[in-house]
């Protein structure tokens, strides 16, 4: 797949790659009902994922919720254990022993830095626990300053004293960043960065995980519903839907001219002047405890619900055939039978 | 004729630490039919003048102005009149909506309530209208013997919208209608919305942090900043040519997919929105004003006009400096 | 504040009372071969009258402080330890190991008391080391259950996940994590433990199943009741001891709430 606007050669290793992973969430069955045998309903939060990321990119993962993105991201992170499947690290398969090491170099930054941030600890103490935990050698005092500033925290010092209430959110998030940056990561993986932040000071975050790109080439993962920060920051696009893939490819081609009807819906439903009246999918967002065989997206594709699909004679595979990813286009996939079909047209 | 007209609004919050003026000075205008949207972000006051048209905030709270709903002043009204007012002449879509089903009430009944309360109906008439109105809301009939936890987010809403109805009010405050719900739930929510206001006539005040959402369902829009209007006019212009600096600032926030402008090139306010008890001298908004001069921290602007049917609170509007200083027009 | 003054007072009341008092007046054989008036009103000689023996109940009572108070912070203390351990380990850890402890736990917590307390004292005898040991075993299911939930809470919250992500181990999370946010639910405990500690020692001191060589709050009540001090009208041997019990709980729960004061830093600037 090719990378970035960047130059990263596309025979470079891949920073991180996840490799046909599979993530399942029992659900509870009741005392009795356990008792009789039946089983626990399976959520397959993520069915089968291959993605990369290489050195340098930024990559949005985006979805509603329950597509499994955030799950994809904690698994990515060692937070949570996968069914099956395997992640990479600079092509080395990740074991639960090189955890600790891995988590120098694979860092998250949280959806709601207000809770991410231990209210018992001072600044100082949150930036540094990473520092502690993974005894960095060095200065503690101007590691953690140096971090601070990193995340546009100046003069650091200022803050050291401070605990969590005492500052705004859009700060909050910046010690979160600061406590990341302390170990010098590779990647960061950023859930839903700045959603729970105010709309105009969004923008300042975002500027500082693009400048953290430039000028330390660290990859960032952002998970994020909001097409329109995928747009903003993001070099390459994967959607998700129901725990798999069903487009990725650079940032342009998918978000102005997308091959999945999914993401196409996805865009449609952006508010912008235009007026509601775009299409608009029926429906709530899909149980990944009951997947639908075939394509998973057909029950609610415009593409199959407006006849189209019958007309080019693909319905009985939309709602039979289960399919992956097909590079469409060069450095674009989508899982779609109808967008393989109308072949490279636009 | 304005159905809604809040004159010089002002509210101050009592707490231990003092008095913390979350409205100063606010005036607006819904006309009937029409759909206002009312954004901001946290702390400027926008959900408190949801709470103050209905006089539904903390008791002790410091209310002064005029709210004239349909000429009568809803500040001065007495309790009796004003208990049939809430729900049956303005009513609220609350924000956290889901959250206020009670659990163990089938959702049916809860609707009926309001409809009981105003004397409207006997319960069962009521129940006819339930039914009635979660057709109009897009549910099947049945459901109004569900119970809250067996509803999704998105039919919750439509429940609420439904309550919301419920007495024929003719202006609906909804306040963040659909901030918790998935992208796609809240497109629909948002055009069923946009469908009742418009084939029942209501009058609208919609209030929201979410820029993009409110140029797809507001006529006009006013912008909030530290308890002030600073902007108001048609929500197309003020959204795409914004006047005053912070507006221009927020819906810098809500890019336009496929703009190449936006690709790569996040913009936003340093700093935070003011704390209510320490607004900055002069313009509220000048520490954090990308463009602010001298003049900002000494004279406070109010709206000047700054075309045609449009007003903003800055000194950089045309004329807004002389007018400011006591010369000129 | 007032509650570490009230607290401090009791304590130097307890460490000091045999400076304050005359040993010699709470030995029986003492008092009634010297003759002490029984039964006497309070007076100038004696501010809180006399018991059965003539000893002085004020003795008695400043005395009494000092198995009251080492009974209910030695009680505590256990049930703290067990409590704490048990609850945080099955809340952080889940699982196998949480449903195995909450069965524990819940078994300790369905068992009355005091058939346990008294089954104890007859077995173990009525010493006060056993005395405490059979409070300290009886009253930590309720602590453990409480802290078991909050920990429960806690391990949940976005920034327990962060210092995973950030490479904790399991001490460290425990120690740095939890256990600080769970304290306040800890202490919160902590304080009304003593309170009931002092009074299950009272109770058994009641039921008969006291040490009977030492002096407390509660064997000074067993005795007024026992010699029928309610109808008899010795309001000054009964309320004593009362008056006691209540005030160092109220110390204590006032200590609680400044020493919840001074560790969170949210209610630190109000």
């Amino acid at each position: 797949m090719s990378g970035s606007e960047k130059a990263v050669a596309t025979d470079e290793q891949p920073v991180l790659e996840v490799r046909d992973l599979y993530v399942n969430f029992a659900g509870r069955v009741g005392l009795i009902a356990g008792l009789l045998g039946q089983e626990a309903t399976m959520a397959r939060a993520v069915d089968g994922v291959n993605l990369v990321l290489h050195r340098g990119e930024v990559l949005a993962l985006a979805g509603e919720s329950g597509c499994g993105k955030t799950t994809l991201a904690r698994t990515v992170m060692g937070l949570q254990e996968p069914e099956r499947g395997q992640i990479l690290h600079e092509g080395n398969p990740l074991r639960k022993k090189d955890l600790h090491s891995y988590r120098r170099r694979v860092q998250m930054v949280f959806q709601d830095p207000t809770a991410a941030l231990n209210p018992r600890q001072t600044i100082y103490e949150i930036v540094a626990e990473g520092l502690r935990i993974h005894h960095v050698a060095g200065n503690e005092e101007e590691l953690v300053a140096s971090a601070l500033s990193r995340a546009g925290l100046r003069p650091p010092q200022r803050f050291f004293l401070l605990y969590p209430h005492e500052l705004s959110g859009g700060q909050r998030q910046r010690v979160v960043i600061a406590g990341a940056l302390a170990l010098d990561p590779e990647v960061i993986v950023a859930d839903e960065p700045v959603s729970s932040l105010d709309a105009s000071v969004r923008g300042e975050i975002l500027k500082l995980l693009m400048e953290l790109r430039d000028t330390l080439q660290i990859s960032i993962l952002v998970v994020t519903h909001d097409l329109g920060l995928a747009w903003t920051v993001a070099d390459r696009v994967a959607v998700m839907y129901l725990g798999r893939i069903v487009e990725i490819g650079p940032a342009e081609d998918v978000l102005t001219k997308p091959l999945h009807p999914y993401t196409q819906a996805l865009l449609d439903v952006v508010p912008e002047a235009g007026g509601i009246e775009r299409p608009i999918l029926a429906g709530e967002p899909p149980d990944p405890t009951r997947i639908p065989p075939g394509c998973r997206f057909h029950p609610r594709c415009p593409v199959v619900a407006s006849g189209v699909a019958a007309q080019v004679k693909i319905e009985e595979r939309c709602r039979g055939e289960d399919l992956g990813l097909a590079e469409l286009r060069r450095g674009h996939f989508a899982a779609c039978h109808h967008a393989a079909i109308q072949g490279s047209q636009p | 004729m304005s159905l809604l007209s809040v004159k010089d609004l002002t509210v101050v919050y009592k707490t231990q630490g003092g008095g913390v003026p979350a409205v100063r000075g606010v005036d607006l205008d819904v006309r009937k039919g029409e759909v206002l949207g009312l954004a901001g972000e946290s702390g400027c006051g926008k959900s408190t003048i949801g709470g103050a048209i209905l006089r539904l905030l903390p008791k002790g709270t410091e209310i002064a102005g005029q709210v004239l709903l349909d000429n009568e002043d809803v500040l001065e009204m007495r309790p009796g009149r004003l208990r049939a007012v809430r729900w049956a002449g303005a009513s609220i879509v609350f924000q956290g909506a889901m959250h206020a089903l009670n659990p163990v009430q089938r959702v049916g009944d809860q609707i009926a309530e309001a409809i009981v309360i105003h004397q409207q109906a006997g319960q069962k008439e009521a129940l006819v209208r339930v039914g009635a109105l979660l057709e109009q809301v897009g549910l099947p009939t049945r459901r109004m013997n569900d119970y809250a936890h067996e509803l999704s987010g998105g039919q919750k809403q439509r429940v609420m919208i439904a309550m919301a109805l419920a007495c024929d009010p003719s202006l609906v405050i909804a306040d963040e209608p659909t901030t918790a719900l998935d992208v796609m739930v809240q497109a629909q929510v948002l055009r069923l919305l946009k469908e009742l206001q418009r084939d029942l006539g209501l009058a609208m005040l919609f209030i929201t942090h979410d820029l993009s959402v409110l140029v797809e369902v507001s006529d006009r829009l006013a912008i909030m900043y530290a308890g002030k209007i600073v902007e108001d006019g048609l929500a197309q212009q003020v959204f795409y040519e914004p006047q005053h600096p912070y507006t221009r600032a927020l819906s810098a926030a809500f890019p336009a997919i496929g703009d190449v402008r936006f690709r790569r090139a996040p913009s936003g306010l340093g700093g935070d929105p003011p704390d209510p008890q320490q607004i900055p001298p002069g313009c509220s908004f000048h520490p954090r004003c990308p463009v602010a001069f001298d003049d900002c921290s000494r004279v406070e602007p109010w709206l000047f006009p700054a075309g045609e049917g449009r007003r903003a609170a800055c000194l950089l509007v045309e004329g807004a400096l002389q007018r400011a200083k006591g010369d000129g027009p | 504040m007032a509650g570490l003054v009230i607290m401090t007072a009791f304590v130097l009341l307890a460490v000091f009372a045999p400076l304050l008092i005359d040993e010699r007046e709470l030995n029986v054989s003492y008092t009634t071969t010297n003759s002490y008036p029984a039964f006497e009103e309070p007076s100038v000689d004696n501010p809180l009258g006399t018991d059965k023996f003539g000893r002085p109940v004020l003795s008695l009572v400043i005395y009494g402080s000092r198995i009251s108070l080492l009974v209910g912070f030695s009680a505590t203390i256990v049930t703290m330890l067990i409590g704490t351990v048990v609850g945080i380990a099955a809340g952080f850890f889940g699982g196998r190991i949480d449903t195995l402890l909450n069965a524990f736990t819940n078994w300790f917590l369905v068992l009355p008391w005091i058939a346990l307390a008294i089954v104890m004292a007859a077995i173990l005898g009525p010493t006060l080391v056993n005395i405490i040991l059979v409070i300290g075993i009886t009253s930590w299911a309720g602590t453990a259950r409480l802290v078991r939930a909050q920990a429960l809470t806690v391990k949940e919250r976005p920034y327990v996940e962060r210092a995973r992500a950030l490479g904790a181990g399991t001490w460290h999370l425990v120690t740095r994590h939890i256990l600080p946010n769970v304290f306040p639910v800890i202490f919160a405990n902590t304080v009304l433990t003593v309170a009931l500690s002092i009074l299950s020692e009272t109770t058994l001191a009641l039921l008969g199943l006291g040490d009977p060589n030492s002096v407390s709050w509660g064997t000074i009540i067993n005795e007024a009741f026992e010699e029928g001090a309610l109808t008899a009208g010795f309001w000054w041997w009964l309320i004593p001891p009362g008056v006691m019990i209540v005030l160092v709980t109220l110390a204590f729960t006032m200590c609680g709430y400044a020493l919840d004061e001074i560790l969170n830093p949210r209610l630190r600037e109000r």
